[in-house]
């Protein structure tokens, strides 16, 4: 294990002349991005295209009486308007449900509504136009009779006798359960000298990317063949499930995704609006363009995240954590997401609960329940955000019953980190992780010490500041065990092809893609390291599924562990071939060359013996010149799939330093500090900043974000004047740092990066509100942190 | 969200406004600055059917002092008023506001008429006019009407104004000599509405409140001139009075419940900035803390 | 219905025949294929569909687009060809100041504002002027860092 300097150029064994790995280089993709002229799906256009409006259920469960569309038809401009029903004709319904997740169930979801609405936003018809403003004035005109229901809009209650059943056939409300119970979680709470328990309650949150979903379908009537434009992290995926219910082969389906406004897991999921898009465009056998406006986003777009999770914790006075116990219940909507259904979520968090720490004995029960609301499922970092800030929350609690400081305690109860390979009483396998050198380069960083006489000194003046600290395991790069044991056709894999053309550049293909998190510039530092050539050279093409390899894309921070090993392996073979043909051609051994800034070269000194576009001519247009027998090859394919460890686990450790005005009970984020460990870095600059921007996603569902629903089931807070997301004015800046812990499932030694941010820096925030209460007594283990909480805690209010 | 259709003239002189105003009545909405119309519009939350363009009428712009009186015509943006030296010399209140209203792209648009007659009671504008004593001018088919600013704004996005009537200017006095200013309010984010606020003029002799207007916004349906100003105004401000003041600012007030904060919370933050106020406008550490009940 | 306007984009005169209801960052994208102004709510809070109207910042889907007969209008693509913020953007290529790029735009309209109008603005200051524009990739840090780099370079002092 190394422990990363801030001098990001880290010797790694991949570290060749002039390796990229480990280098910070601009990406390629930026300029384009920065001058105007990205290519978003939202600005797409194509001939003949219509645009479709969805007429959205204002209930959040209601019969769908009558739909009567005659005046709006009538509208000019307007090109068809079609219920759930007809559409039913073109598409098949789903059910989000894996058969890994036992005894989840969901009821099957029709792309437009039938016969009934169940939650506040649903599609009820679709208005398709020549443009988005007529066909919102049609939709105005569409004259649906609904007959309300009662709505189950409290999870607390969606399993009580009284409350409705929203899917009758299914018997209850209860979509999921699962139910742990390692070592002697009794005997060690008997044993134990303290035990401390709360109820943590999280809000609803929603992704609130700033390009909104779009889709662009196009269905070539003449050649039988659909293109989806659309900005999704898994083309593969959409292109098997809209081959799937359309009827249609998958060579008949292309998706192709160019640049993505934001994604985070939001654009994961299959949507129904989008695949009434896919459907429409299919009926009406013409480009037909959805784009989300803001507000039908934050009304469908998953929500992630509700729980109610009450937790407990026993410890002794030398600080030995004894055992940990969780029940938490959470509310989906009324469907379970398809296709990696709402049940993951849930799942995640009975996995991750006490994962940093030694204690064997945990028991957990997690309860997943349908409400008439929004659809729920994966948001980034999945899971994790509930798990370490319940985990994390009930560490503070412990170390508070028996007046130990929090690292301290942290101290005693982290797993060693020699302690590895090892699993969590939850099933989990550690490789390798490194707790305890991550949380002592925090307290170096942040300068603890100097900190708590700060606060110390700061108090007597009746300034409240609190330090926070929250660590954390994160699950990336997934092998089937995630998705594919459950029957998803979801692909735990990704290759890379990559070619050296006539000019002497690389082209590489890859299934990975990109929202903004790097894929493009780590597979072309990569292959550019591998090969020997600048990166200027190496052209990336991603996100298109009749152009690259058959991958699962990027989630569950997999891009660059999965994809960069691909990239890595494809570009070894690419490399072994060239330096055959150079041995050919200059009549020397492979073993004597090497390739370096774009040219064959003495392996010995480094001497250039020929430019590698020299070489590529002779290949592609004067094979007649090369000796005989000698069938050059200058491309190659490798997939890569994780196969010994189910999830490559990285960890982490995060710390908040913060104000409160204990007047107006506003909290003021001074600083934030996180130390990372996700084996090799690739890009260090880029990894560093999607550690920051998961941290602001973090800070913001610590103080600002909640979906607020009442208790008809309405969302009674779907603009971004009042769903508050984090601004440059209230945020902290953020210091990253590393240590290094490389898995040895892959040559590239890279695990995932994407979601840790957001995975600890809630835990972080409350603990350090907390810790500023303390003189006052007050404990709050709910989030969003708002003045109205502070103020009522604090007993001003 | 794409706002409904609606017809567009574009006003040549407030005599022109006020005809197609007059002619349309309810079924037309002036634009002026168009951040609080143009959000409204494409949430379609209204939906008028013509829209009067004033922003062309120049004689609605205009930053003026004549004598005592500084005169604000109602196109005058909120940047204009950030930029203004006439402001900053004798409305420096004014300034201090605009600093937390939205952010600069909105303040390049938003005009002080626009604000004004939007009502919105979270809004800074509205309480700075109630500050600053000022008078609001309007013109109607009956010709032109004056009123005192306390008495303009009578609830949520109401005001004094007929559907036929056009904001056309406020009047002010000038800065007196002695007048100190005060100006906060409580946002969650940089630019957001406030939860709760307050702009206040003074004059202050040796430490003693000669004048004292409070003007409190997001408390209520309209800004609020705090009655209890009297209470500290003529004598040394003692962290007794400032807290019986206090009290009865708490009974004064009748807030309302949002997503933001409760009733409660609301009067508990007014309390906050009355006491910093008090405390910034008599340089006065001692009394900071004092006064929220 | 429609209504013929005259107007000045990136230097170009270009005349429309627009409906009234047509906002300007509509109009930029759909009449004039200038998508490099994106729309991200429509109802003026987020700032991705910021661009420079008679030299200022503006909320483009706030404003119709009759409001710009004769007016000057200048987005993302004017200022990028006239080299005007190149110091700017390569910054935020060196910084990662962008992931996904979707508020790049209206962060370098805004950002741009700022140094004309203070050339030496602190990292609060910047925070400030650039709080109305949401970014979700970034946390602002590397933004922050962009142009407070370009803000010193710009006025002659070391990065």
């Amino acid at each position: 294990m190394i422990i990363a300097t801030a001098n990001p150029e880290i010797l790694s064994e991949l570290d060749r002349p002039n390796s990229y790995i480990g280098k910070v280089v601009p990406r390629p993709n930026l300029e384009r991005l920065m001058q105007g002229r990205g290519l978003y799906v939202s600005d797409m256009e194509l001939p003949r295209m219509a645009h479709v409006v969805f007429l959205r259920s204002p209930h959040a469960h209601a019969k769908i009486v009558s739909i009567d569309a005659a005046a709006a038809k009538r509208l000019p401009g307007v090109i068809a308007v079609v219920t759930g029903e007809e559409l039913g004709t073109v598409i098949t319904p789903w059910v989000g449900v894996l058969s890994h997740l036992k005894g989840l169930k969901s009821a099957p979801q029709h792309a437009i509504a039938i016969d009934r609405a169940c939650w506040q936003g649903e599609a009820v018809a679709a208005i398709v136009a020549t443009g988005r403003a007529v066909a919102e004035d049609a939709a105005e005109i569409v004259k649906v009779e609904y007959q309300q229901l009662d709505a189950v809009t409290d999870m607390r209650t969606a399993l009580d006798s009284v409350t409705p059943v929203i899917h009758p056939a299914l018997g209850d409300n209860l979509a999921f359960e699962r139910n742990l119970d390692a070592g002697a979680v009794d005997a060690a709470f008997a044993g134990s000298d303290e035990v401390a328990e709360a109820e943590f309650i999280f809000a609803r949150h929603t992704g609130v990317t700033l390009e909104p979903r779009s889709v662009v379908s196009d269905w070539n009537a003449a050649e039988a063949r659909l293109t989806i434009y659309q900005g999704t992290q898994a083309p593969h995926m959409v292109q098997n499930i809209a081959a799937l219910h359309l009827g249609l082969q998958e060579s008949q389906v292309r998706v192709v995704c160019k640049d993505v406004g934001g994604s985070f897991g939001i654009k994961v999921h299959i949507y129904a609006d989008e695949m009434a898009t896919y459907a429409l465009s299919k009926l009406l056998r013409r480009p037909v363009k959805f784009v989300a406006d803001r507000v039908e986003s934050f009304n469908t777009d998953i929500h992630a995240r509700d729980h109610r999770c009450r937790g407990r914790i026993g410890v002794k006075r030398d600080g030995t954590i004894t055992a940990f116990e969780i029940d938490d219940l959470t509310g989906i909507g009324p469907y379970s997401m398809y296709p990696r259904t709402s049940a993951i979520e849930a799942n995640q968090v009975v996995n991750l609960v006490g994962g940093p720490y030694v204690t064997k004995n945990y028991r957990a029960r997690a309860r997943v329940v349908f409400q008439n609301k929004n659809v729920m499922c994966q948001y980034r970092a999945v899971g994790h955000p509930i798990a370490c800030s319940v985990t994390e929350g009930l560490v503070d609690l412990a170390a508070s019953k028996i007046g130990m400081d929090p690292v301290e305690i942290r101290r005693r109860n982290l797993i060693a980190d020699d302690a590895y390979p090892c699993a969590s009483p939850s099933g989990l396998r550690f490789e390798l992780l490194s707790h305890h050198a991550a949380m002592n380069k925090l307290m170096t960083m942040m300068d603890y010490d100097a900190l708590r006489a700060e606060q110390a000194a700061l108090r007597n003046k009746n300034i409240h500041r609190g330090i926070g600290i929250a660590s954390f395991i994160e699950v990336t790069n997934p092998s089937a065990a995630f998705y594919g044991v459950g029957g998803a056709r979801i692909s735990s894999q990704d290759g890379v092809a990559v070619r050296l053309d006539a000019q002497g550049s690389v082209i590489c293909q890859t299934s990975i893609t990109e929202q903004g998190q790097g894929s493009e510039s780590l597979t072309a530092q990569i292959v550019g390291s591998v090969l020997g050539v600048s990166m200027e050279r190496v052209r990336v093409i991603l996100g298109d599924t009749d152009n690259t390899p058959y991958g699962g894309g990027t989630w569950a921070s997999r891009g660059a562990g999965i994809g960069g090993e691909a990239a890595l392996q494809a570009a070894k073979i690419l490399r072994n071939n060239i330096l055959e043909v150079a041995a050919a051609i200059l009549q020397s051994s492979p073993a004597e060359l090497d390739i370096a800034h774009n040219a064959i070269v003495n392996a010995s000194d480094g001497a250039p013996r020929i430019e590698l576009n020299e070489l590529a001519r002779i290949v592609y247009f004067r094979p007649d010149t090369l000796p005989p027998g000698i069938q050059p090859e200058l491309m190659a394919t490798r997939h890569f799939v994780p196969r010994e460890y189910p999830f490559a686990f990285t960890n982490g450790v995060q710390a908040s330093w913060l104000e409160v005005d204990t007047d107006t009970g506003f909290v003021r984020l001074l600083r934030h500090w996180v130390v990372e460990d996700c084996g090799t870095l690739i890009n260090p600059q880029l990894v560093d900043e999607q550690i920051r921007g998961g941290v602001v996603q973090g800070l913001g569902a610590a103080l600002f974000e909640k979906c607020i629903y009442d208790e008809r089931g309405q969302l009674t807070n779907a603009n971004m004047a009042d769903y508050l997301v984090p601004m440059s004015g209230e945020m902290p800046d953020i210091d990253v740092g590393h240590v290094v812990s490389p898995t040895s499932e892959t040559e590239l030694g890279a695990k995932g990066a994407g979601e840790a941010g957001t995975a600890g820096a809630a835990a972080a925030v409350a603990n350090a509100v907390n810790d500023a209460l303390k003189p006052f007594g007050a404990v709050i283990t709910e989030i969003p942190l708002t003045p109205q909480l502070i103020l009522t805690a604090l007993g001003r209010i | 969200m794409k706002a409904s259709a609606f017809a567009y003239a574009r006003a040549t002189s407030v005599v022109n406004a006020l005809e197609l105003l007059a002619a349309h009545g309810d079924k037309a909405k002036v634009l002026s600055g168009g951040q609080s119309l143009m959000p409204a519009m494409n949430l379609r939350l209204i939906s008028p059917e013509l829209i009067v363009d004033i922003n062309g009428i120049a004689e609605l712009r205009g930053i003026a002092v004549r004598g005592d009186t500084l005169k604000l015509g109602a196109l005058t943006r909120h940047v204009d008023l950030m930029r203004s030296p006439e402001i900053a010399a004798h409305a420096p209140l004014l300034a201090r506001a605009i600093a937390h209203i939205a952010h600069p792209a909105i303040r390049n648009r938003g005009t002080l008429g626009g604000s004004l007659a939007h009502a919105d009671p979270a809004s800074e504008l509205p309480a700075c006019m109630l500050a600053l004593n000022a008078t609001i001018i309007m013109r109607g088919p009956g010709g032109e009407r004056r009123m005192a600013a306390e008495d303009f704004f009578t609830g949520i996005y109401e005001t004094a104004l007929s559907v036929q009537e056009l904001l056309v200017a406020v009047e002010l006095p000038v800065a007196h000599k002695n007048a100190a200013y005060f100006f906060d309010e409580f946002a969650r984010r940089h630019g957001d509405y406030a939860i709760v606020g307050l702009a206040a003029q003074a004059i202050v002799k040796d430490g003693i409140f000669a004048d004292l207007r409070l003007a409190f916004f997001a408390v209520g349906d309209r800004p609020v001139l705090a009655k209890i100003a009297t209470k500290l105004v003529g004598g040394e401000v003692t962290p007794a009075i400032l807290s019986d003041a206090s009290m009865a600012l708490g009974e004064q007030l009748d807030p309302q419940e949002d997503q933001q904060a409760s009733a409660s919370m609301r009067r508990h933050l007014a309390k906050v900035l009355l006491a910093r106020c008090v405390s910034a406008l008599l340089g006065r550490p001692d009394l900071k803390a004092g006064g929220s009940a | 219905m429609h209504v013929s306007i005259t107007l000045e984009v990136n230097g170009e005169r270009v005349d429309a025949l627009v409906l009234p209801r047509l906002n300007l960052a509509d109009f930029l994208r759909e009449h004039l294929q200038l998508t490099g102004t994106h729309v991200g709510c429509e109802h003026g809070v987020c700032g991705a569909c910021t661009v420079r109207v008679d030299g200022e910042i503006v909320r483009s889907c706030l404003m119709l687009a009759v409001q710009t007969d004769n007016a000057s209008v200048e987005t993302i693509e004017g200022l990028s060809d006239s080299g005007e913020i190149a110091d700017l953007q390569a910054a935020f290529r060196d910084r990662n100041a962008l992931q996904c790029g979707f508020c790049t735009p209206g962060m370098l309209i805004a950002a741009q504002d700022l140094l004309k109008q203070q050339p030496e603005p602190d990292r609060e200051r910047i925070r400030e002027h650039l709080s109305g524009n949401y970014c979700r990739c970034t946390g602002y840090q590397a933004i922050i860092d962009a142009v407070e780099t370009t803000a010193r370079a710009r006025s002659g002092r070391q990065p």
